[in-house]
């Protein structure tokens, strides 16, 4: 590990800038020093309990209510109108909705990730992030859910062909479809979200239920946490449900992802059929969403003083998280194009030479540029993945380039297909826009409202990281009678 | 409902875990069986104190396993029935019965009826939603199970329980207090 430069001192004889350097292991520490069990619990319930809401917040919520306002017109003229007030035609009949779609799923991936891949490797620093990541997830998915719902035209006559049920036209469902796999893989990864996030709240709600003042709030955190009394017994059927969850997550967010790319990758089209798109997708939405959780905890930790509980060694995992996975995405891109050359294919070559340098080849660059040449230049620099304002600029930057990462995908296979004369072009039309542009407001809005009402790190498990949590045994307790 | 007789139990308060789980070792092996810990976080050693063993339980992992396998089974044999006989389409000459492309909905129906098991099963198991717990009665629980105290509680259904002894017996431990829960 590169520590050699750092000279562990003292917290308590020296409190410099090294503070939260671990003396023991002379890395960062990931929970700052001298926090009790109280002072953790108050930290993070007051930010829920009190009943000054600070005005950054309400300025936040109310913009976030605006785009809300405009999503909304968006959606009704969509409905009044057809899908063709959308920029989809021939020969690009996916736009941004599918775009859209598959840039909001893979931001949610992180939050899995955080919650359930690395709860099984036992990485603890993902405490402090791991519930408000979900919480995102959650978020992301009601985002990503709505495109190819609303792309429908008439959501509430697509059911039939959506879900499996006796209908009166006695039809049924194709399940041969990738876009019919989607459907279960998008609800299951919904439900199991929600179940996953709701049982990991359970606790805390219980610690919100007695830490609040007002009756209103005790009835209704009482009635959330379902009357939990942190037994012993609870505790460890807890915890096993938990670690089974987590496990049954894991494979589940690697085939949500999968699944998504399969969407292009079983279609004969030269730029989506390829066997690299599962691993590729499936790191490129872990990249975007990693990218989103910092996004959000760089403003969320300052705003409400959580340094002690979201610390750099936080910020700086999550950088490192996404170099591994940058580097995944860049090695997909790059095979993408060996193998366009290999294939020795006129269609597949021709498509990434327009991909590249075609009327459209400025996205391509611009993806590249957001992707590989920025972040994974520079994110190997300890120094500059401890800056605070570089890693928020490089976490802005990537989630462009995952959305135009998308882009590339969709359109510029789309835009010239085989046949000269049935080229066109895509130019999405304000709806586009609009539409999406509010399922950033509708996202900023569902956040605020969890961060306000609820407890946005999971007090139960920051506890038990502290020092303090561990039971001594008999050994530890005659050295410390004898001392 | 009708009223019961008597007091719950006797619940002892701790600043720490390491006292809490000596005074339930030292219960359980003086013969104590009906009693509980309340922990603030997830304390292992709390659950093992008082002789309980979620690995060699497992009811949790048992429903979890049988949710799973319900799901996955359901899933496969409705896709099944509706390709081969509700609802037959010819897709490009493929048999009706092509079960490599089944296997992905009925995959993530394995995922979420396990998942749905784990997290209902152990609230079942537990007993919960419980609005109602006797041990809320005690004044000091609100405060302080939740947050940063560890309780052990005695219940009078033991047949050991006995007021004034088991209050002793808690004592010698020098607990921050000990108090009587009523039902």
């Amino acid at each position: 590990m590169a520590t050699n430069d750092v000279s562990p001192q003292d917290p308590v004889t020296n409190p410099g800038k090294n503070w939260m350097i671990d003396p023991k292991t002379g890395e960062l520490r990931v929970l700052a020093p001298g926090q009790t069990f109280r002072s953790v619990t108050e930290k993070i319930a007051r930010i829920v309990l009190t009943s000054q809401t600070p005005l950054g917040w309400l300025f936040g919520f109310v913009m976030a209510g605006g785009l809300i306002a405009m999503l909304l017109t968006a959606v009704a003229w969509l409905f009044l109108k057809g899908t063709g007030i959308w920029a989809i035609t021939m020969p690009v009949a996916w736009g941004f909705a599918i775009v859209n779609f598959v840039w909001w799923i893979g931001i949610g991936h992180a939050g899995t990730l955080i919650s359930a891949i690395l709860l099984l490797f036992k990485q603890g620093w993902r405490n402090s992030i791991n519930r408000f990541a979900e919480a995102m997830t959650l978020f992301a998915v009601v985002c990503a859910g709505m495109f190819p719902i609303i792309h429908t035209g008439r959501p509430w006559l697509a059911i039939y062909w959506l879900f499996p049920y006796p209908n009166t036209m006695n039809v049924w469902p194709q399940f041969r479809s990738p876009l019919m796999w989607d459907v279960f893989a998008v609800s299951t990864y919904a439900t199991i979200s929600v179940v996953f996030w709701y049982i990991g709240l359970i606790p805390d709600l219980g610690t919100m239920r007695d830490q609040a003042k007002s009756k209103f709030a005790k009835y209704i955190y009482g009635q959330m946490s379902l009357g939990w009394r942190g037994s012993a017994r609870h505790w460890m059927r807890y915890e096993s449900a938990s670690l089974l969850l987590a496990g049954l997550a894991t494979p589940l967010v690697l085939s949500v992802h999968t699944v998504i790319s399969f969407d292009f990758a079983v279609a004969v089209l030269p730029g989506w059929h390829t066997t690299i798109f599962p691993p590729y997708f499936v790191a490129g939405a872990i990249y975007s969403g990693f990218a989103m959780v910092l996004t959000l905890a760089i403003p969320i930790r300052k705003f409400y003083g959580l340094e002690d509980i979201i610390t750099m060694r936080h910020l700086d995992n999550m950088a490192k998280v996404m170099l591994a996975t940058g580097s995944i995405v860049a090695y997909g891109y790059g095979m993408e194009v060996v193998m366009a050359w290999y294939s020795a294919s006129r269609w597949e070559y021709f498509m990434f030479w327009n991909r590249m340098f075609g009327p459209m080849g400025w996205a391509y660059w611009v993806l590249i540029a957001c992707n590989i040449v920025t972040p994974l230049t520079t994110l190997w620099s300890r120094k500059l993945r401890q800056n605070i304002a570089y890693l928020f600029a490089i976490s802005l930057i990537v989630n462009t380039g995952m959305w135009f990462e998308r882009f590339v995908i969709v359109v510029t296979s789309l835009y010239r297909d085989f046949l000269p004369s049935s080229w066109g072009t895509y130019r999405a039309t304000r709806w586009d826009y609009m539409t999406y542009v509010g399922t950033l407001g509708l996202f900023t809005f569902l956040f605020f409202l969890f961060i306000r009402l609820l407890p946005m790190i999971p007090m139960s498990e920051i506890r038990m990281m502290l020092p303090q949590a561990k039971v001594k045994h008999e050994a530890e307790l005659q050295t410390e009678a004898g001392d | 409902m009708p009223m019961r007789e008597g007091i719950y139990g006797l619940i002892a308060e701790f600043d720490t875990p390491t006292e809490l789980v000596q005074a339930a070792k030292a219960a359980y092996a003086s013969g104590y069986r009906r009693m509980d810990c309340y922990t603030p976080y997830p304390l292992e050693e709390a659950a093992e104190a008082i002789g309980f063993d979620e690995p060699t339980e497992k009811g949790v992992a048992r429903i979890c396993l049988l949710g799973g396998l319900i799901g996955g089974c359901a899933m496969f044999s409705l896709e099944s029935w509706v390709s081969i006989w509700a609802y037959p389409l010819n897709i490009a000459g493929r048999p009706l019965f092509s079960w490599p492309a089944f296997i992905v909905p009925a995959y993530e129906w394995t995922i979420l009826f396990a998942g749905l098991s784990a997290a209902y099963g152990m609230l079942a198991l537990n007993r919960l939603p419980a609005p109602y717990h006797p041990v809320f009665n005690a004044p000091n629980f609100r405060d302080g199970a939740t947050t940063d105290k560890f309780f052990l509680c005695l219940e009078a259904a033991d047949p050991k329980f006995s007021v004034s002894e088991s209050r002793a017996f808690l004592e010698s431990f020098r607990p921050v207090s000990v108090v009587e829960v009523d039902h």
